[in-house]
């Protein structure tokens, strides 16, 4: 436990004023509990996805430094915290390209100029996600200490998905070794969950793909890769997936759906946000966690593990 | 001889004759294979410029062959087709016939990253693919791909508000590929969804589809970035000397 990351900026991100609304509300309600502040970044733009790159990368930049640029000048907060991997993707991206691409730096002063506000400079901000965040502002022992309602008994696969590890060079502060993040075998949200009493199964696929930059135009390719995924978790014999991506945890949700209307193949596991499974540890209510606004509904499974 | 590699060659360029004999030699079947001889003379040669030209491709010609992207690629392991290590080869020799094969296969990319995760002389190859099937597309080799239709209706949004309503994604990618909204498996994720949300959450939702978010004082943005994209589409249609009043 330290002051570290003790008031943060929160960018939420258009997901999770949709679809991940739950994650949204999670992440909030396990910050009052833990007494940590998030300041919402006022009248943030959408980071652009994994869609605004393809028609022009720069465009792409220039939509996240503007969020940055906001933190920077207009907060007087260093570190800004992303809970969607997309968001925290983009502007470890920006970061990264500014102080690498001459040109990125030069659209973006430029069109930050056009557009009338304050240009983002490399290193004036420190992305985090909210993985990074709990890790570090409270810890697993700071979370041991916490725990009300223990997670024992309940099996967990963790899923980290693409945008929070990859590629490696946006990332300089994760395989430093030590306890830092590892690109490979993430181990951030195992931590964490195994502290609120978890049992974390070991699943091989932390990283591998939902397909979500494909979920609509390509559906089938993403009910493939979401499958793989599912019967995986269910083989490794995990009850829950943990999620710490709006897109990944609506992906896997929509297309177990999928699989079952379409393909008639039926999965067991529950998915559900990390903060969600934090909460309930700390011992808030499945309300206030949001943990009813996820398509996958755990209630049952729940209960019947005295969490509910 | 029988070919033991004959996976590798495509049929079209494999001769085999069921009944054929030379100087008394009975050579019929699988004796007789011959792989086509091969004469290329219609490089694009500057096609690996083009790529490189459009978003994602610039760092094309890093590539050293290895094979990492290939190795790791998620679309790969569903479809052994997928082979970007391979595209990026044909598009450096300029064998724009030869990737026009797989021409309907470039969009898939799932932008997983394990490729330029992989990479030992940043290639960026997921970028490429995207480059690659903007060229085919700008082309006129293939049309608008499900993928490039959900990015444009999905960077309109932003362009005009500074925010996205997945709601409105949904109903706009479907109208633009002109398919049924009303999907079974969408219609059964609603149901499921709406059986345990609250009435609150739900009119909520509804109420996002019908007052679109939006980022405050956003004209100056818009404004910026459609100039800049303007722009940058008349650069790509030089690059690929294509007219440039044309447009998409």
């Amino acid at each position: 436990m330290s002051d570290k990351y003790k008031t943060v900026a929160y960018y939420p991100g258009c997901a999770l004023e949709g679809t991940g609304h739950g994650y949204n509300r999670s992440t909030k309600a396990v910050a009052r509990k833990l007494g940590l502040n998030l300041v919402e970044v006022p009248n943030w733009n959408c980071c652009g996805a994994m869609e605004v790159k393809n028609i022009d990368p720069e465009i792409q930049n220039y939509l996240s430094a503007r969020n940055l640029s906001i933190v920077a000048e207009k907060m007087s907060i260093d570190t800004v915290m992303a809970p969607c991997n997309g968001c925290y993707h983009n502007l470890k991206k920006v970061e990264h390209d500014i102080a690498e691409k001459p040109k990125t730096q030069e659209v973006v002063d430029r069109l930050s100029q056009k557009a009338g506000h304050a240009s983002y400079q490399a290193g004036e901000v420190e992305t985090i996600h909210a993985l990074d965040w709990l890790k570090e502002a409270i810890g697993e022992d700071g979370i041991r200490e916490r725990v009300k309602n223990s997670l024992k008994g309940l099996k967990i696969a963790n899923y980290y998905g693409c945008m929070y590890t990859r590629p490696r060079n946006i990332f300089p502060e994760k395989d430093q070794g030590g306890d830092s993040e590892s690109t490979y075998q993430p181990h951030y949200m195992d931590d964490l969950l195994r502290a609120a009493g978890a049992e974390i199964v070991d699943y091989p696929l932390k990283t591998a793909c939902c397909g979500g930059a494909h979920t609509l135009a390509d559906s089938d390719t993403s009910t493939k890769l979401v499958l793989n995924l599912l019967q995986t978790a269910e083989a490794c014999g995990a009850d829950v997936i943990a999620t710490e991506c709006p897109t990944c945890h609506s992906g896997l949700e929509m297309h177990q759906v999928r699989a079952e209307t379409e393909f008639g193949i039926k999965t067991s596991p529950k998915m559900l946000y990390f903060t969600q499974l934090l909460g309930l540890a700390l011992g808030l209510s499945r309300r206030k966690l949001g943990i009813h606004e996820n398509v996958s509904d755990a209630k049952e499974l729940l209960k019947q593990k005295g969490l509910a | 001889m029988p070919i033991h590699e004959k996976s590798l060659i495509r049929p079209e360029d494999l001769t085999e004759h069921e009944k054929l004999e030379i100087d008394g030699v009975d050579v019929s079947g699988h004796w007789s294979t011959f792989i086509e001889t091969r004469v290329v003379s219609d490089y694009n040669e500057r096609m690996e410029e083009e790529i490189a030209a459009l978003p994602g491709g610039e760092y094309i010609h890093r590539c050293f062959q290895c094979s990492s992207c290939t190795n790791v690629c998620t679309v790969n392991s569903l479809n052994p087709d997928f082979n970007p290590r391979y595209w990026i080869y044909l598009a450096r020799m300029g064998f724009e016939k030869e990737l026009l094969r797989d021409k309907e296969l470039l969009w898939q990319c799932v932008s997983c990253h394990k490729c330029t995760h992989a990479c030992p002389r940043d290639v960026v190859p997921e970028g490429v693919m995207k480059a690659m099937a903007t060229w085919a597309e700008l082309k006129g080799h293939t049309g608008v791909s499900p993928s490039a239709a959900f990015d444009a209706e999905f960077t309109e949004q932003i362009v005009a508000t500074g925010k996205i309503e997945e709601g409105r994604i949904i109903r706009g990618f479907f109208k633009r590929t002109g398919q049924p909204l009303r999907q079974p498996w969408l219609l059964e994720m609603s149901l499921r969804l709406a059986r345990h949300l609250p009435i609150l959450m739900g009119l909520k939702m509804m109420l996002a589809t019908l007052f679109r978010p939006r980022t405050r004082d956003w004209g100056k943005s818009e404004a910026a970035i459609t100039e800049y994209l303007a722009e940058r589409e008349t650069a790509n249609r030089r690059a690929l000397n294509l007219d440039e009043t044309a447009g998409r």
